[in-house]
């Protein structure tokens, strides 16, 4: 059967699922819109919430960065993994307790202020918005390759799913369609990378493989690799090649962006009782981690696989032949994505470091005029079972796999933006006396609406889709985690210090990323680039922390200057730290 | 609802616990994974050092251990205290 046929049938009858799911779901009352009634268990809450969080950033990029840097980007999987631990402690179980249903609806309330609820939808929107531009502009590369269409159809295609089962079901639909995704996603990821754990190390668990032997060359699989890498003049793969304190401060954004995310945070609304939103934090990273452990291995491994595929028979000697070059580059070939420039003009592939000084003479010794082959680091998961030669069914699975991770936080987003439009603004603003049918619509109305942004977004999008989500959780660190974590854990900071703060942060961390990326992400309009940054070696995507660190200051700062919160708000907050009496969440 | 004296305490018996995981959180991440990674360079590991194995792994697998620690100390504290779920 061609492989065309079968990414078709994979990717056809897992969105058969998915919508049928959707659809045998459908939600009734409001509280099931939102809430799915908090009749989830932990263990489908926590593998709902891995695949809200788990994204095209995860699935499809995250191992290709690792594999092209090595341990540099290490921050990732931390980053991304440890914010889970801040949520746990810091954040989801006392959210749990106070019951309702949204975050801005817990800085409304929290700090007494319609204005903190209105800077709260502000700081959410533009925080969740960067990052589903980032997931269309995934979902529309995804579905152009493996359907063989253009970019904008594919796009078309994947806002028209997403936009049926999270418009339709709601939070419950997204629940339980997310528990299908999840597992879809994690077999897709985990199947070829058992297989070439196998074929190169013969250990089939990949963790493990990593730091194993590489049966080829008897040498230790991470050596080997480091070896070959530098043969070529490129850094050595293990080694710390960037700036030690940007590398600390990408991290922190990225575990406090985690925290700070509302379609993850709104996940611990769901779960029955306040006990529970511990567990599920803990059941989410455990399915999380099936992926986090497994990427470092898929990236190492596939930088390996590629070299041997051009150099069959080792780095110092000659490259293959372009007109022998395997069928998965010629797939690639088309989509631009991965190009080949015979610049010595002898029709070998010669793949290099030719920014190297050490290795010019080396190259220019052997005849080399340049570096002949560019991949680009998104495709490598994609290609990944191309290049090691795995059965057309694998790859067909990798396809479905990926869309899944794109479109489940895409709708995991899309329910956050709506309930903030529909709940917050509207209900909570413009018309308290809004019906539950009204109030369902104008949900919906906001979703659709979100949906045609982020699609005319994601046909131009601000950059690569791992770059566009690591500013979306710097937006996220600076302006919503500060504002919720002082909301918990302090009795003395009060309405105009949290609106203070929390625009300071968001105002500071967006002009900071606009003189970087381009005000609006126009591009030509930065005034700096992340190569030489404004401040010494902070880059735009590691300012997050930065900003969080001014929001809380501003907070504190201007909450010791004016009055102390009224008696009932200081009993609120005692309320909130204690688990006994959390019901069942309470509409206003 | 327990009295206050009582939920004071439960509460600082909480932030020790908080204070505790996180100070391991920031060790095994920032500490083993990034700053103090020359200084376990020495500690091999499958091909590498025991940094590059905390940033990619070590780290991960702590943070898990570290989450399920605490919600079964915080739910024992919740009996202790008498301000658990009925």
């Amino acid at each position: 059967m061609e492989q065309y046929t079968l990414n078709l049938i994979f990717v056809g009858a897992t969105f058969a699922l998915y919508i049928g799911i959707a659809i045998w779901a459908r939600a009734g009352s409001t509280s099931e819109f939102y809430a799915a009634g908090r009749g989830v268990h932990p263990v489908t809450n926590g593998m709902a919430t891995a695949a809200d969080w788990m994204s095209a950033a995860s699935f499809i990029s995250m191992a290709g960065l690792i594999a092209f840097t090595g341990y540099d980007n290490s921050t990732y999987l931390m980053g991304w993994t440890g914010g889970y631990v801040l949520l746990a402690m810091l954040l989801a179980p006392y959210l749990r307790k106070f019951g309702k249903f949204t975050v801005p609806e817990f800085i409304g309330d929290r700090f007494y202020s319609p204005t903190a609820r209105v800077v709260a939808v502000v700081c959410l929107i533009v925080a969740s918005v960067t990052y589903v531009i980032g997931q269309m502009t995934g979902v529309g590369v995804a579905f152009s390759r493996f359907l063989e269409v253009d970019n904008a159809t594919g796009l078309y295609i994947g806002a028209a799913i997403v936009f049926m089962y999270a418009v339709l079901g709601g939070m419950k639909g997204v629940t339980y369609t997310q528990v299908a995704q999840y597992c879809v996603l994690i077999v897709a990821y985990t199947i070829p990378a058992i297989f070439i754990s196998l074929q190169l190390t013969g250990n089939p668990i990949p963790a493990l493989g990593l730091f194993s032997d590489h049966v080829a060359s008897g040498q230790p699989l991470l050596e080997r690799l480091d070896q070959v890498v530098q043969e070529l003049g490129f850094a050595e793969y293990t080694g710390h090649h960037s700036n030690t304190f940007d590398m600390f401060l990408f991290t922190m954004s990225l575990m406090i962006g985690t925290a700070g995310l509302p379609h993850v945070i709104i996940r611990f609304f769901t779960v029955p009782k306040v006990a529970d939103a511990r567990w599920s934090a803990g059941w989410a990273l455990v399915f999380i981690a099936l992926l986090y452990l497994t990427a470092p291995a898929v990236g190492a491994m596939a930088r390996l696989n590629l070299i041997d595929t051009v150099y069959p028979n080792g780095t110092t000697e000659a490259p293959i032949a372009y007109d022998d070059r395997p069928e998965w580059m010629q797939n690639w070939e088309v989509t631009g994505l991965l190009s080949f420039q015979d610049a010595n003009g002898d029709g070998l592939i010669q793949w290099y470091n030719a920014g190297s000084a050490d290795f010019a003479a080396t190259a220019e010794e052997r005849g080399w005029a340049g570096s002949e082959l560019t991949v680009n680091r998104d495709i490598l998961v994609l290609a990944n079972p191309e290049i090691a030669n795995l059965p057309g069914w694998v790859i067909a699975l990798v396809a479905a796999g990926g869309l899944a991770a794109a479109l489940s936080t895409a709708a995991g987003l899309l329910l956050a933006i709506s309930g903030a439009i529909s709940h917050d603004l509207i209900k909570g603003q413009l018309n308290p006396n809004i019906s539950e049918k009204a109030e369902l619509l104008s949900a919906r109305i906001a979703m659709a609406g979100a949906i045609a942004v982020a699609t005319y977004l994601g046909l131009n999008p601000p950059g690569f889709a791992a770059q566009t989500v690591a500013l979306a959780f710097g937006l996220a660190a600076a302006s919503i985690f500060p504002a919720l974590m002082m909301g918990i854990f302090s009795k003395r900071v009060n309405n105009k210090g949290a609106v203070a703060g929390m625009l300071a942060g968001l105002i500071v961390t967006v002009v900071y990323i606009f003189l970087h990326k381009g005000w609006f992400f126009i591009p030509g309009t930065n005034t700096f680039t992340d190569a030489d940054p404004l401040l010494g070696p902070v880059k735009s995507t590691s300012f997050g922390a930065i900003g969080a660190v001014i929001n809380f200051a501003v907070a504190y700062l201007v909450s010791n200057a004016t009055d102390e919160p009224p008696q009932e708000i200081r009993d609120l907050v005692e309320s909130i730290r204690v688990p006994r009496g959390a019901g069942a969440a309470q509409d206003h | 609802m327990a009295d206050s004296p009582s939920n004071n305490e439960y509460w600082s018996a909480n932030m020790r616990l908080v204070a505790i995981c996180l100070v391991i959180w920031a060790v095994v991440s920032f500490g083993f994974g990034i700053l103090l990674r020359p200084m376990l360079s020495g500690i091999a590991v499958g091909g590498t050092d025991l940094g590059f194995w905390f940033a990619q792994q070590g780290s991960i697998l702590v943070f898990l251990a570290l989450i399920f620690f605490y919600a079964w100390r915080m739910n024992t504290l919740d009996k202790q205290h008498g301000v658990d779920e009925e």
